[in-house]
């Protein structure tokens, strides 16, 4: 009796279980879809010809046909707007590093006063809606000479990365424990040598991987370079500009063309910019 | 040669005052142990000699060299951190050669002396390994030998063996003292463990609350406590303290028994005395047994004597029970009296 019903619990509980499972499973299988379905989407459409493109019902394999693909980057402007767009980004990426990891190491080493509120203005930054801001930028810019010239969006760009690069460069030296330079210091290291003998090679790794964070958040960056740019756009911008006139197969090639870069610098870093959001990656 | 001196040295935090004026002389290869609770100042004053901390005030002297103007690298240590401090992205040889690196020594030297520290900690084999790759135990040979390396005046440790377990801890005590006996560098050594203190000091410093309040042979901080905080801090169980009332003739009655005591100018002091040295006998002070617990080699009995805790540790035959009362005499070169209001010794020479 008691073992008829102990198994008849067993076999509930076990059905619960594996329902459990299967929610478990088809969630991350509709956030996977979510996120893959698009990209799988465009990936097929911008390797397939313009017919297949307009075709109906569609075909669920590429033709791997890198004609639209070559047409785009052929398109005139299109080499120029990519390199732009790599100019300002890396500009971004030097002068992002360049300002926050000084100041993400002062956040982590010294106590000073305003410490605190330095570390929520910095995020306060982010709150501000940039097209609040694009307008009086853009008559600023233009009275600096700082329009269309890719610095002038670059340091746009910098004020959207910096608070990333402050707070990410922040986290990596708290990392580092303050006895590993004092021990340095004790063993003949000045204060500089210390930090690139014992600090720097402990956060290099990190600190590329932020400075790859800060050249996706420029790729990525369109509504500055929409405004601030007329002659020399930005990728993002340039489609913006010619998207909505141009052909379909046209559409997913640049739409391609952006997104592949960002997946694969994003992929690189992954682990440190999970180890960055606190999320444990070992 | 390297002889420490701190004169009058004090640190600030804001409104907190870590360290009130101390004044502490180190001879040259002498052994000297920073003991107190945490929070005492002890490790403040460790890393104001080595120039991780600027004093407020005062001045630190090593090696007859005025030095508390001087960044760590230019006085002369080295010092072992409570976490180790070894650098991960180094092996062993590369952190016990780091500072030699830095001196820029010639290949051939850095090697010999790399091997000889590594053999003496008894890393030889672990050379070529990561931080990651080492157990504590490792980890902290590793780096007192990246110390020694250095052939330093002055070694500093900052409670190096605390993060060791047990065993381990007792293992590696034996061993320090081993090596730097015969390194005969000068160690100043901090720790809030008594028993270490006690096995490995030539000279204990006892601090509390910011200031050194006694610093002695180690036999001479157990016997004869500066204060009051000295007493009661070492020792397991530590000392007992009983009121004293005057009595006739410069005599004291302290729970009902008269002793002779010092002279004072005081209708009450303590009078203290450590655990051992009682023994049952008539005329000792009436003690109410509390708990009774058979360590082995001894019992610790814990008694109530008018109303005040009062601790023995008596031979293992004695048969006693909760309730039982028993009278406990004081040897009697070993009884200590404390002014009640100052704390300090009331026979204290110093």
């Amino acid at each position: 009796m008691t073992a008829v019903t102990a198994r008849e619990t067993a076999v509930t509980s076990a059905d619960i279980r594996k329902r459990g499972r299967l929610v478990f499973v088809a969630t991350i299988i509709i956030l996977c879809a979510w996120v893959l379905a698009p990209i799988y989407l465009l990936a097929i459409n911008a390797l397939s010809s313009p017919e297949q493109v307009n075709a109906f019902p569609k075909s669920f394999v590429p033709g791997f046909e890198t004609d639209s693909i070559a047409f785009f980057m052929g398109f005139a402007g299109v080499a120029r707007a990519l390199f732009n767009s790599v100019l300002v980004a890396g500009i971004t990426m030097a002068l992002s590093i360049g300002l926050g990891a000084p100041a993400g190491y002062a956040l982590s080493r010294f106590d000073f006063r305003g410490k605190d509120a330095f570390r929520i203005m910095v995020l306060m930054t982010r709150a501000f809606p940039l097209p609040l801001l694009a307008l009086p930028l853009a008559v600023m810019f233009i009275r600096t000479g700082l329009d269309d010239t890719a610095l002038g969006l670059a340091l746009v760009h910098t004020t959207l990365a910096l608070p990333f690069a402050v707070l990410i460069t922040f986290s990596l030296f708290a990392g580092i424990p303050v006895e590993l330079e004092e021990a340095a210091w004790t063993l003949g290291c000045t204060r500089l040598q210390a930090f690139y003998k014992v600090v720097l090679p402990l956060v290099l790794p990190g600190i590329a991987a932020s400075a790859v964070f800060a050249f996706v958040i420029s790729w990525n960056e369109v509504f500055a370079a929409a405004v601030l740019t007329i002659e020399n756009r930005t990728l993002t911008a340039f489609l913006l500009q010619n998207i909505n006139v141009s052909p379909m197969h046209l559409k997913f090639a640049g739409g391609a063309v952006l997104v592949v870069p960002a997946l694969i610098f994003i992929f690189a870093v992954r682990k440190y910019l999970f180890a960055m959001w606190g999320i444990a990656n070992r | 040669m390297a002889e420490i001196s701190i004169r009058n040295v004090a640190k600030q935090f804001g409104d907190f005052t870590a360290l009130h004026s101390v004044d502490l002389t180190v001879a040259d290869q002498e052994f000297m142990v920073l003991l107190g609770a945490s929070g005492c100042g002890k490790t403040t004053l460790l890393r104001i000699i080595a120039g991780l901390e600027t004093p407020s005030r005062g001045e630190v002297w090593i090696g007859g060299k005025r030095v508390d103007h001087l960044p760590p690298r230019q006085r002369g240590i080295a010092m072992v951190f409570q976490n180790y401090a070894v650098f991960p992205h180094l092996t062993v040889f590369e952190n016990i050669a780091f500072g030699l690196r830095m001196q820029k020594l010639p290949r051939a030297e850095v090697d010999r002396r790399v091997t000889r520290t590594a053999e003496l900690m008894h890393i030889g084999q672990l050379l070529k390994r990561y931080s990651g790759q080492l157990s504590g135990g490792q980890r902290q040979r590793v780096a007192v030998a990246r110390a020694l390396a250095m052939e330093p005046d002055v070694i500093l440790m900052d409670e190096p063996l605390s993060n060791l377990d047990a065993l381990l801890r007792l293992e590696m005590r034996a061993e320090l003292k081993g090596v730097l006996a015969e390194s005969k560098t000068t160690t100043i050594y901090v720790t809030h463990d008594q028993v270490e203190a006690m096995s490995l000091a030539d000279r204990i410093a006892v601090m509390d609350k910011g200031r050194i309040v006694q610093a002695e042979r180690p036999i001479e901080v157990y016997r004869n406590p500066a204060a009051r905080f000295v007493g009661s801090f070492i020792g397991n169980p530590p000392m007992n303290f009983l009121p004293a009332k005057k009595g006739a003739n410069g005599s004291w009655r302290v729970a009902g028994v008269t002793f002779e005591g010092p002279r004072a100018e005081r209708e009450e002091i303590a009078f203290a005395i450590r655990p051992e040295d009682l023994s049952p006998s008539e005329g000792g002070l009436p003690a109410e047994v509390r708990v009774v617990e058979p360590l082995g080699p001894h019992v610790l009995v814990t008694c109530d004597v008018e109303g005040h805790l009062f601790r023995a540790v008596l031979d293992s035959d004695i048969v006693l029970s909760r309730g039982d009362t028993v009278k406990l005499a004081p040897t009697p070169d070993r009884i200590r009296w404390f002014d009640p209001e100052t704390e300090k010794s009331l026979q204290h020479h110093q």
